[in-house]
C-alpha cells in the first residue's frame, strides 16, 4: 500500500495540522522524562536522504526517528551514488529494495520529493526542496507560536527579508494563513517574488515600520549564496540599516522568530537574537517533537485506527 | 539560391477522395466534392483509381512546420529524420524545417550536406534544414552564410539560444544582403531570463521556481526589430509567448519592418497553470515557457489578426529519462507534430476563438510564405500536398503510440478532436490511418 506523503504544507488541511500539533504536544511530555525513547515505530525503517547540506534538519529528523525506536539510515549528498551521475529515480529505486517506510528527503531542486514519491511505496517527507517547500519547518513554527504566543487564528505574522529564496517563507506563509493568521511581508522589492499577493495571499511592503502591527516578526536569512554576483540589494550594510530587525524596531511583547542559520548583524541584531523576546531556541527544540509527530502521523495514523491507538498507548505507557 | 527541400523518393499517389469538403482558404477554394490525385498531381480522370470515402471529412492543403527539432546529428535516441518526418506525416504535415542546434551544431556546408543526403534517403515528407547564424551557436563569429545558402540551407537560426550581442546581430542582418537567407530568431535576453525555468508570475512564486519574465522576450524582439529596420533586413521571430511581444510586433509591422512571427500550439492552448498540480510537471517545461491567460488571449488575437503570421510546433523530443527529473533539471521542450492540428482545433476552433479557415491558413500556406518555400495548394494541376482530416473523431493523446521516438507531449491524456486520416506530401502518400 502506498503511504501518504508530506511534500507541501498544503498537502495538509487545518484539521491535519491541529492533529499533528496535538501529537507533538504529547511527545514533548515524553521528552521531559529521563528515558526519552518510546517504542512507537519499532521495526519501521526511516531513510534520511539528504542531497543538500543540512545540519539542524538532518540531525533533528535522525533523532526524531531514533526516539521513536525506528531503524534509521542516513545518506548524505557527499559520497552517494548521485555524484556518480545516478538519477534520483534510480537512487530511490535502489533504496526501495530495502523496504523503507519513510524517505525523509532534502534536495537542491524543487519537486524532487514528488519524483521520489512516484517511485516508492514509502511515505516521503520533504525536508526542504530547493526554493520550494519546507513543510516540517512550517509545522514547528506553528507549534512554537501556539505554545509561546497563543492561538494562531487572528494573529498577525510579518515575514521580513529574503522571501525570494526562502522555502521557509513559502511553507510558512501558507501554513500561517491556513491556520487563520494574517500574514504580511516586509522586504526590499528585489527580494519579493512576482505577484506574491496573488500567489500566497500576503500583503507586501517595503517599509520596515510596517512590522509595528505584527504579533510575530519572522526574520528570514539573507541567502547570499543564492544571490550570485551583483546581488539583490546594494549592500548588506544598507540592508541591515533599512531592514535589519533590532530592539529599536520592535515594541514590547512582539515575538521574533528565525529558522537559522542566522547572519547576526545582517537580518537580525546579535542582541535581539539572544533576547528572550526571540523564540529561536524554542524553534530548534520544538523541531524534534514536531518531526516525531510527523513520522508518527504518517506511519501510525490516522486512517489505521487500531495501530494508531496501540501506538499512542505505547507513548503513554513508556 | 533558395533552400533545398528533400524527401525519400516514392511512388506517385493515385487516389480519389469522394465527397469531402475541399478547403483551401488561401486559394479561395471551399466546396464539397471529389478530389482526384493522379500521378501525384491534383486533377485528371478518376477512373481506375482507389476511392477513399471523404464524406463528412475535410481536405486541407498539407501543413507546413517551419520549426522542428529532428535531433540529428547527436541525439538520435530522442528522434531522427525518419521518425521525426513520420511523426510530421501523421500530423498532416507535408514540409518541415529542422533547427540546427544539434551536436555538433549545423554550422558548416559539410554537416548540412550530410543531413540533406540522409533526408533524401529517410524523410517521409519534405524536410529542409536551417544552419546556425554563429559558429557553434556561440553568438560570436558568423558562419559562412554565403556557402550555407549555396549548399541549400533554408535559413539561419541560433534557435535554442539568442544572439546575445547586438553587434553580432547587426552584422548578420547586414550580411543578409549578400547571402539572402532569412534570419530566424530565438528571442530572449539572457540577463533577464537568467536561470529561469518557467514563466515568472504567481505560479512560479508559489512553487519557488525561478521565473523567466515576459520582458526577457519582448525587449529582445524590440531590439531586433529596430536593428532589422535599420538594415532593412528580413527577420522571422520564433515561438512568440508573451503579450508584450505581440505589442512590439504590432508596432514594428505598423512602421513597415520586414518581420514575421510564429506561435506554437502549446502557447496558444495552455497556460502556466498547467505546471502547478502536476505529477510530471516537466512535460510542461519549454522555452519560452507557458505564460498567463492574458498572454494566451493576446497570442490568439494576434494569430487571428495576422500580427502573428503562422503556427509552428517547436517539436522538441527528449529521451524519457531526461524528463523524469525535478523540473529545474529537466530539459526544455515538448513534442508537437502529431497533436498540432487537433490541439489547435480543439482549443481554438471548437470554442469559437479562431475560425477553421484561419487556422488552416496559419498552418499551411502562411508559414510557407514566411520562409519562402513552396506553398501547398489544392488548386487544380498542383502537386498533391494535402491532409484529409476527420473533424469529428476524438482521441485521447497517448492512447496510440507516438510515431516520434519521444513522448514528452504537453497534451498527453487530453481528449482532442480532429484526426488526420491521410497525408499526401509532394505527390506521395506519406501517412494513412488504418485504425
Amino acid at each position: 500500500m502506498k503511504r501518504r506523503s508530506l511534500i507541501a504544507i498544503t498537502d495538509l488541511d487545518r484539521a491535519d495540522v491541529a492533529r499533528i500539533l496535538r501529537t507533538a504536544n504529547r511527545f514533548s511530555e515524553v521528552m521531559g522524562r529521563d528515558i526519552k525513547k518510546v517504542p512507537t515505530l519499532r521495526g519501521r525503517t526511516v531513510v534520511n536522504l539528504f542531497l543538500e547540506a543540512s545540519t539542524r534538519t538532518s540531525t533533528s529528523f535522525e533523532l526524531a526517528a531514533k526516539r521513536l525506536s525506528a531503524d534509521v539510515v542516513s545518506i548524505k549528498g557527499s559520497g552517494s551514488s548521485l555524484e556518480k551521475g545516478e538519477s534520483l529515480k534510480d537512487t530511490v529505486l535502489t533504496l526501495e529494495a530495502y523496504g523503507p517506510d519513510v524517505f525523509v528527503m532534502r534536495h537542491p531542486h524543487v519537486g524532487a520529493c514528488r519524483i521520489a514519491a512516484k517511485h516508492t511505496q514509502a511515505a516521503v517527507v520533504n525536508a526542504g526542496d530547493g526554493k520550494g517547500e519546507h513543510p516540517t519547518q512550517a509545522l514547528l513554527d506553528l507549534y512554537t507560536v501556539e505554545r509561546e504566543v497563543g492561538p494562531i487564528d487572528g494573529l498577525h505574522v510579518a515575514f521580513v527579508g529574503d522571501v525570494l529564496h526562502s522555502r521557509v517563507a513559502r511553507s510558512g506563509i501558507a501554513g500561517f494563513r491556513m491556520m487563520g493568521a494574517d500574514v504580511s511581508v516586509v522586504a526590499p522589492p528585489t527580494l519579493v517574488p512576482r505577484d506574491l499577493e496573488d500567489a500566497l495571499g500576503a500583503s507586501v511592503s517595503a517599509d520596515i515600520r510596517d512590522i509595528a502591527d505584527a504579533d510575530v516578526v519572522y526574520v528570514l536569512r539573507m541567502q547570499m549564496e543564492r544571490m550570485g554576483r551583483g546581488g539583490h540589494v546594494p549592500s548588506l550594510r544598507e540592508y541591515a540599516a533599512r531592514f535589519g530587525v533590532s530592539h529599536e524596531r520592535l515594541r514590547p511583547g512582539q515575538r521574533v522568530m528565525h529558522a537559522g542559520p542566522m547572519n547576526r548583524g545582517v537580518e537580525i541584531t546579535s542582541a535581539l537574537a539572544d533576547d528572550p523576546q526571540a523564540l529561536i531556541e524554542r524553534q530548534a527544540a520544538n523541531g524534534l517533537v514536531v518531526r516525531m509527530a510527523v513520522l508518527y502521523d504518517l506511519l501510525a495514523g490516522p486512517e489505521d485506527a487500531p495501530a494508531a491507538r496501540e501506538a499512542l498507548a505505547s507513548v503513554t505507557a513508556a | 539560391m533558395s533552400g533545398r527541400l528533400v524527401q525519400r523518393p516514392g511512388a506517385p499517389a493515385g487516389l480519389v477522395i469522394r465527397g469531402a469538403r475541399v478547403l483551401d482558404p488561401a486559394a479561395g477554394i471551399d466546396h464539397v466534392g471529389d478530389l482526384v490525385i493522379r500521378d501525384g498531381r491534383l486533377g485528371g480522370r478518376p477512373d481506375g483509381l482507389e476511392v477513399i470515402d471523404g464524406t463528412g471529412k475535410v481536405v486541407v492543403p498539407g501543413l507546413v512546420d517551419v520549426h522542428v527539432h529532428l535531433r540529428v546529428p547527436g541525439r538520435e535516441e530522442a528522434e531522427d529524420i525518419a521518425t521525426g518526418t513520420r511523426a510530421a506525416a501523421a500530423g498532416g504535415f507535408v514540409t518541415v524545417l529542422a533547427m540546427p542546434n544539434t551536436e555538433p551544431v549545423v554550422d558548416s556546408a559539410a554537416i548540412l550536406g550530410s543531413l540533406l543526403e540522409t533526408g533524401e534517403r529517410e524523410a517521409a515528407v519534405r524536410v529542409g534544414f536551417y544552419a546556425a547564424i554563429t559558429t557553434g551557436q556561440q553568438g560570436e563569429g558568423l558562419t559562412e552564410h554565403g556557402d550555407l545558402a549555396d549548399s541549400g540551407a533554408v535559413g539561419l537560426s541560433d534557435d535554442g539560444r539568442p544572439v546575445t550581442s547586438a553587434r553580432v546581430m547587426l552584422r548578420a542582418l547586414q550580411y543578409q544582403r549578400a547571402a539572402g537567407l532569412p534570419l530566424v530568431l530565438h528571442e530572449e535576453d539572457p540577463t533577464l531570463s537568467g536561470r529561469g525555468v518557467m514563466h515568472e508570475g504567481a505560479i512560479s512564486t508559489r512553487l519557488g521556481l525561478e521565473g523567466i519574465p515576459s520582458v526577457s522576450e519582448s525587449v529582445q524582439v524590440a531590439r531586433d526589430c529596430a536593428l532589422a529596420a535599420y538594415e532593412d533586413a528580413r527577420i522571422h521571430i520564433c515561438h512568440v509567448s508573451a503579450a508584450e511581444t505581440v505589442e512590439e510586433l504590432r508596432l514594428a509591422k505598423a512602421r513597415g519592418v520586414r518581420v514575421t512571427a510564429e506561435v506554437s500550439p502549446h502557447h496558444l492552448c495552455l497556460t502556466d497553470a498547467a505546471v502547478e498540480p502536476e505529477v510530471d510537471p516537466a512535460r510542461f517545461k519549454m522555452n519560452p515557457p507557458l505564460r498567463e491567460p492574458s498572454d494566451r488571449e493576446a497570442l490568439i488575437a494576434a494569430l487571428v489578426d495576422g500580427t502573428i503570421d503562422c503556427v509552428a510546433t517547436d517539436h522538441a523530443p527528449h529521451a524519457a529519462q531526461l524528463k523524469d527529473a525535478p523540473f529545474e533539471e529537466a530539459p526544455f521542450g515538448v513534442i508537437g507534430l502529431e497533436t498540432a492540428f487537433a490541439s489547435c482545433f480543439t482549443h481554438l476552433v471548437l470554442p469559437g476563438l479562431v475560425p477553421l479557415e484561419v487556422l488552416v491558413r496559419r498552418m499551411s500556406s502562411d508559414p510557407a510564405v514566411c520562409l519562402g518555400i513552396p506553398v501547398p495548394t489544392l488548386a487544380d494541376g498542383a502537386v498533391a500536398d494535402l491532409a484529409l482530416i476527420d473533424l469529428e473523431a476524438v482521441e485521447r493523446v497517448g492512447e496510440h503510440p507516438f510515431h516520434s521516438k519521444s513522448t514528452n507531449c504537453a497534451f498527453t491524456g487530453e481528449e482532442l478532436r480532429g484526426r488526420v486520416l491521410l497525408t499526401v506530401a509532394n505527390g506521395q502518400v506519406a501517412h494513412r490511418r488504418t485504425a
